[in-house]
């Protein structure tokens, strides 16, 4: 147990250190959700009301596109110098690759949506009607449900021809449920019609069935060549 | 076997076209929908033999994961594919049915989107197959299939929180159906498994030969290496 903490520490904090040095994926993810937003923003131009309706679908729609970017360098940094390889025949676990990979990526994407979740606000005049803090819960569960399994099948796409392009083709038909929950979360919860706690268990449901799954079947991929 | 396969072939096209004679001319009109009903002779087969193709690609994708039997991982691919085209074909004749009944081609109700996402999961599985050329395909398309089958419960509960506007399943569920078109569907739905299974043995004869031929191939090239 130690061995996989320290060894998910490590990773996790070299990570983070190679991304605060280049900063490559947090600044094309945040400059392409704000041409998102802004391409968004004129597209629609709604009142108020509308969007309160509107802005939790166009949100997480942004993030998940953004997401898809930062994911794609998950496992691109450990291809050169056949890094992967050299995890692939140490005895570390599979696991805290895959935890760590998968922990990089949620604080990568929480701080996009750090960023840019006041500017959608500030672009569409958003105020919450209903319980403004059950936001975070769905922002925590749906980021965390994205990032897992899209830093999964980014390993799994590693394996194929035009992998840039495979991820989304993979994550998307599997999000779908999740990606639902958080829109109409965001939605009942920014109009303020109803409780949104359905979805929160829903998502919550979704992230802990996908977290066992990914835990369960990474090794298989990871040992795949 | 080889000789087996011609004669449930002809077998299947008589029960098929009995099958097309009993649900145009046999079963009673529908007193409301009227002629339109009919395509559910075709519809509700499909979507039952689909649903069963696609059981038939988890078991053997977990049978393969477990085995690592090439049998298992070809009948995982043989299962997929025809499932896909049954789908469709779901997919296709059920907004043909909806725009003369409900007055809308379509609308986000439980059973059409489940369906639909299962139809996307199932497409994202060909394409990944396709698309990866190394010797771990069924690795990896076996993996996604358990992916899948993980997410099919959690659309299903997403999409019943809303209002349902589907017809209640007409077996084991609350609708009713005359017996004589009972009949009908299970003429229909036996005739469109056998259909079902002559395509999964023809394109499994396909994959076993794609797979000889190209073991030969790799096995000639080494001989070629080796002198």
């Amino acid at each position: 147990m130690s061995s996989l903490r320290s060894i998910t520490l490590a990773t996790l904090t070299k990570d983070i250190r190679l991304e605060w040095r280049s900063r490559d994926a947090i600044n094309s993810m945040l400059f392409f959700s704000l041409l998102v937003v802004v391409i968004f923003s004129f597209s629609f131009d709604p009142n108020a009301e509308e969007s309160r309706e509107i802005a939790g679908g166009l949100i997480w729609v942004a993030f998940l596109f953004a997401a898809v970017v930062a994911l794609n360098q998950t496992w691109a940094r450990e291809l050169r110098n056949q890094v992967l390889d050299a995890y692939r025949v140490s005895p570390a676990p599979a696991n805290a690759l895959f935890i760590a990979k998968a922990l990089g990526n949620f604080l990568l994407v929480s701080l996009l949506e750090g960023v840019m979740a006041p500017l959608f606000m500030i672009f569409y005049n958003l105020r919450a009607l209903g319980p403004a803090w059950e936001l975070i819960p769905v922002a925590i569960l749906g980021t965390w449900a994205l990032v897992v399994n899209g830093t999964f099948f980014a390993a799994m796409s590693l394996r194929t021809r035009s992998r840039e392009i495979m991820l989304p083709l993979l994550l998307f038909p599997i999000s779908i449920p999740a990606v639902q929950s958080m829109v109409e979360a965001t939605r009942i919860i920014l109009s303020g019609d109803g409780s949104a706690r359905f979805w929160i268990v829903l998502l919550l449901t979704y992230d802990v069935v996908f977290t066992t799954a990914c835990l369960g079947l990474f090794g298989t991929i990871l040992q795949a060549e | 076997m080889k000789r087996a396969f011609p004669i449930l072939a002809v077998l299947t096209a008589l029960l098929l076209a009995y099958a097309f004679y009993e649900a145009m001319w046999v079963a009673p009109m529908e007193r409301t929908m009227g002629e339109v009903q009919r395509i559910f002779y075709y519809h509700v087969p499909s979507a039952w033999t689909a649903f069963l193709l696609f059981s038939v690609n988890l078991v053997a994708s977990v049978v393969y994961l477990v085995r690592r039997s090439a049998k298992a991982d070809a009948l995982a691919l043989v299962s997929a594919e025809v499932g896909v085209v049954f789908c469709t074909v779901v997919l296709v004749t059920g907004p043909i049915w909806a725009r003369p009944v409900w007055g809308i081609w379509w609308t986000w109700d439980i059973r059409l989107t489940t369906t639909l996402v299962l139809w996307l999961i199932y497409v994202s599985y060909l394409v990944l197959r396709k698309f990866s050329d190394s010797s771990q395909t069924p690795k990896l398309a076996a993996v996604l299939a358990i992916f899948g089958a993980l997410d099919v419960p959690l659309v299903y509960f997403s999409i019943w929180f809303f209002r349902t506007q589907h017809p209640q399943p007409v077996i084991g569920g609350g609708g009713s159906i005359d017996p004589r078109m009972l009949h009908v569907l299970l003429i229909n739905w036996l005739a469109f498994s056998c259909f079902a299974f002559l395509l999964c043995w023809a394109r499994y004869g396909l994959e076993s030969l794609r797979r000889e031929v190209e073991e030969a191939e790799s096995r000639e090239s080494l001989r070629g290496v080796s002198q």
